[in-house]
């Protein structure tokens, strides 16, 4: 190890400031438009209206309505994106490796691409006119096939609803990031296995699914998170009467409904937490993932 | 002589209407070394899945100890594969995946462990067994593939150019690893490459393959010295090609540059006036006039390269020029350009290329 | 796996997808009874209020793609050329809007800068759209970023970078005369996806009070039958439009050169 010089460490230090001048423009903004609004809610959620430090606000968090919001968003949360990824997984599968013409590959990702951002009202209309009371669906199971949805309780503006509404950019979502991770099976992993005496079964059972298994786990997680932010859609189908944190959010932070104004920074930070802990989950299975695969 | 143990009979196969293997036939005793040799595309990585079973043939058989396998799976013939890349699960570790075929075949899990443990012991990586691939450089992964195919005693192994991928000096000494490995083990083995110096050191025969056929099939030794084709001749080894015309068809008189040469070989009908190419190694070739070779044809040096312990040096002969190298002497300086120089050689060592 | 599953699975996943598009289509085309006709499409495309939430927000896209650009290029190519070390964290940064959810973010905003704060960007009505820009940046930077991102690995930055200086050339001239040029179909595509971003973005343009897109689309499904559907059907059509010039865009790519180590 050489010692460096008096000079040749001042010219290193002169030099760290300037280049880091250049992300300047970058950090003010993050700083100003990410950080310290999301820093504000998280501090607000600790503090009362004198501005001293208290649990409370979270204590506040635990009356049975707020409960239930939490609850049944997450359970949405889990419902959609555990469908999204069995169903979103059996269409990636099928285009790779399903031996489907290779043509279907690109349309496939470009609508994926696309409906995985249509979300909101939009997509609520386009539900409503599906499956709504009036909807083109539910009129043809009635009509042609006697089936009543209504009779068989299902109700668009519910649990179920919402869950199949918010599918629709769950899937997408879960085509767009499994399919690189499909594709990375790579084609000796199967003939390897085959010919070491494996039925196409066994391969997946012990080879395919446990390499497979910290993507699949991990956009779990991502469309778990996802899900449980989405505000837009929930709002446009069920017109702020599904109690979930969202729409309460939303409804605090229009007109104060629950009495509290810090009750809403709980609320919000609690969403932080929820979305946060997925993410994370996500981000380390990945990271995982790629370091076997290397 | 005894029945042979892997037996490929007029296999073609066609995707389309491109034929890439056109049949292929090729007997192969128990416990031998067979290396298919060829650029790329000339059917012998096709050949060899063929065998594996992982293309189905458009006609033709695979039998091995007696049994067709041609229209079984590859998971039922009892075969083991090493792959150019490797192929190892990066799921699993080492001992894993050596022991990936035994434990699908539902081996003891005690009986399992103890052939995982012999096999370490013999590609010499006792201590690994717990690392997982991406832990492991090339060389050490393709041992370790090479350990998993042999786990559960395959009748016949295959090895789709398993070195091409590592670097040269792990290449060579992988190469002798696995030829001592096959010998102690007896394994009828197919080694396909496109690297000729692989095929020539490990096998106990050579197919040459070109165009989706087999151009030929011998020992290193005739497939190197006595080519049966252009294409052999000139794909194994350097060789200097040279035209000749027919002076004499009687006395097999040919005329290179200069001077005639008397082949000792039939011209095959050749009548006076024709043309014919005619083929010679640059170790078969002395310069300057030497005792024992009868042959010699008169050329200028056009090229003098030193490389140290060999000359190589480039020798016009009229419209041809062969090359050739020779020791370096420190008490004679090396020859010049532009000198007046012989050639000599023994006229059975000129080869008739057809 | 089997033919028959894939196709079984790919039609299943069509049939899902096609379904409420075709719904939300075909009940558009009701508005007159008994008939199919464009009549919803009529009333909307006449209606003021669309007029002018459509192009607030097609102006307030136009205005946050630009400072998108502006923020995201010189700075993804300063980390690229001097501060590849600080890559993974920019990176993870820019991964945050996804993690933390819009109205949690505009609720910050409300708090932070409304008129009694240090920076009272509510205050005003400039203020109040400057901040739903910050927001929409905010919103789209995570795609605008990758997006840019990848188009600069594509191309060899640091040598170009050193061409030009050898020219003579300032930073600003390099950014815009060499780089830019060279990333301009990452550019759009990352422009594209915010335009789809911003036309059909809710939650922090009804609680900041503006009058966009997203809240119209909203007001008007509380109150109407058919116009929302035909709304709808324009907004996707819009989106897809966007994507598929994406689609066109990209093909003409630089593509990344052959390493020949």
């Amino acid at each position: 190890m050489t010692t460096q010089t008096p000079t040749a460490t001042k010219s290193i230090m002169s030099r760290l400031p300037l280049n880091w001048l250049g992300v300047a423009p970058f950090a003010v903004f993050v700083t100003l438009f990410l950080f310290l609004p999301t820093m504000n809610i998280v501090i607000g959620a600790f503090q009362n209206p004198a501005g001293e430090f208290t649990l409370a606000n979270i204590q506040g968090l635990n009356t049975p309505s707020i409960i239930s919001a939490y609850w049944i968003s997450i359970k949405i949360s889990l419902a959609s994106a555990i469908l999204g990824c069995l169903v979103g997984f059996s269409v990636a599968a099928a285009v790779t490796l399903g031996g489907l013409p290779r043509w279907i590959r690109s349309p496939l990702l470009t609508f994926s691409g696309v409906a995985s951002n249509f979300a909101g009202v939009p997509l609520a209309f386009a539900f409503l006119a599906t499956l709504g009371p009036i909807g083109l669906v539910t009129v043809f199971l009635r009509t042609q096939i006697g089936i009543d949805l209504r009779s068989l309780g299902f109700n668009l503006l519910s649990f179920w609803g919402l869950t199949v509404t918010y599918l629709f950019f769950q899937i997408p979502l879960m085509i767009l990031i499994i399919t690189p991770a499909l594709d990375g099976l790579k084609r000796e992993w199967r003939e390897a296995a085959s010919i070491l005496g494996a039925t196409g079964f066994q391969y997946w059972r012990l080879v395919a699914f446990p390499i497979l298994f910290p993507s699949l786990l991990g956009t779990l997680a991502l469309l778990f998170a996802n899900s449980f932010g989405a505000v837009a859609t929930a709002i446009a189908l069920t017109g702020s009467s599904l109690n979930i944190v969202p729409i309460l959010l939303f409804a605090q932070i229009r007109g104060d409904v629950l009495g509290d104004p810090h009750l809403g920074y709980a609320l919000a930070f609690g969403m932080i937490v929820v979305t946060g802990i997925a993410n994370t989950i996500y981000i380390w299975l990945r990271a995982r993932s790629e370091r076997w695969l290397k | 002589m005894s029945e042979p143990f892997l037996l490929i009979q007029n296999v073609r196969k066609a995707y389309g209407d491109v034929t890439v293997v056109k049949d292929f036939s090729l007997e192969v005793e128990q416990g031998e070394f067979v290396s298919f040799l060829g650029p790329s595309g000339c059917g012998k990585t096709t050949m060899l899945r063929i065998v594996a079973g992982f293309e189905v043939p458009s006609a033709g058989s695979v039998i091995i100890g007696g049994q067709d396998v041609t229209s079984l799976r590859p998971n039922q013939r009892n075969i083991g594969m090493v792959f150019q890349s490797y192929a190892l699960f990066p799921n699993m570790t080492v001992a894993q995946n050596i022991g990936f075929g035994l434990k699908v075949a539902g081996v003891a899990k005690a009986e399992a462990a103890a052939r995982v443990d012999e096999m370490l012991q013999l590609i010499s990586l006792p201590q690994l067994g717990d690392r997982y691939p991406y832990q492991l450089s090339g060389g050490q992964q393709q041992r370790v593939a090479l350990a998993r195919a042999m786990a559960g005693k395959p009748q016949v192994l295959l090895l789709d150019e398993p070195l091409s991928a590592l670097d040269a000096k792990v290449r060579v000494s992988l190469r002798d690893e696995i030829r001592a490995i096959q010998k102690a083990l007896g394994i009828t083995t197919i080694f396909v490459t496109h690297d000729q110096e692989e095929a020539l050191s490990m096998s106990d025969r050579v197919v040459v393959m070109h165009g989706g056929m087999a151009e030929q099939v011998g020992t290193p030794f005739e497939i190197y010295n006595r080519p049966s084709s252009k294409f052999v001749a000139g794909f194994v080894g350097t060789l200097n090609v040279l035209e000749g015309t027919v002076t004499d068809p009687a006395t097999g008189a040919v005329r290179i540059g200069d001077d005639d040469v008397v082949l000792k070989q039939s011209l095959n009908g050749a009548r006076a006036g024709d043309t014919l190419s005619l083929a010679l190694r640059p170790e078969a070739i002395a310069l300057g006039k030497q005792p024992g070779r009868d042959a010699s044809i008169g050329g200028t040096i056009s090229e003098v390269s030193f490389l140290g312990s060999v000359i190589r040096v480039r020798v016009g002969l009229g419209k041809d020029a062969v090359s050739l190298d020779t020791f370096n002497n420190p008490a004679k300086p090396p020859p010049k350009v532009g000198e007046k120089t012989e050639i000599s050689f023994s006229s059975a060592d000129l080869l008739v290329l057809h | 796996m089997n033919r028959f599953w894939a196709w079984l699975a790919l039609a299943g996943g069509i049939a899902y997808f096609v379904l409420p598009l075709l719904g939300m289509t075909e009940f558009s085309l009701k508005m007159r009874r008994g008939v199919y006709s464009f009549d919803a499409y009529a009333k909307v495309l006449a209606d003021p209020k669309f007029q002018e939430t459509f192009t607030y927000s097609v102006v307030m896209a136009l205005v946050t793609i630009l400072f998108g650009v502006l923020l995201v290029v010189p700075t993804a190519y300063w980390v690229r050329l001097k501060l590849p070390r600080l890559r993974p964290y920019i990176e993870f940064i820019t991964l945050l809007p996804l993690v933390i959810p819009a109205i949690v973010i505009v609720f910050g905003y409300i708090r932070l800068y409304n008129t009694s704060s240090w920076l009272p960007l509510t205050g005003s009505v400039t203020g109040t759209n400057a901040l739903l820009m910050f927001g929409y940046a905010t919103l789209s930077l995570p795609y605008m970023y990758r997006a840019v991102d990848t188009g600069l690995r594509t191309i060899d930055v640091s040598t170009l970078t050193e061409a030009a200086q050898s020219l003579g050339a300032g930073w600003i001239t390099i950014l815009a005369r060499v780089i830019l040029p060279n990333v301009l179909v990452a550019v759009l595509s990352g422009a594209f996806v915010t335009l789809a971003i911003v036309l059909g973005e809710f939650t922090m343009a009804a609680l900041l009070n503006r009058p966009a897109f997203g809240p119209y689309m909203q007001l008007l499904g509380a109150n109407r039958a058919y116009e929302p559907a035909a709304l709808a059907v324009i907004a996707f059509a819009i989106t897809w439009g966007c994507m598929a010039l994406i689609q066109i865009v990209s093909r003409f790519a630089p593509k990344a050169p052959v390493n020949p180590h």
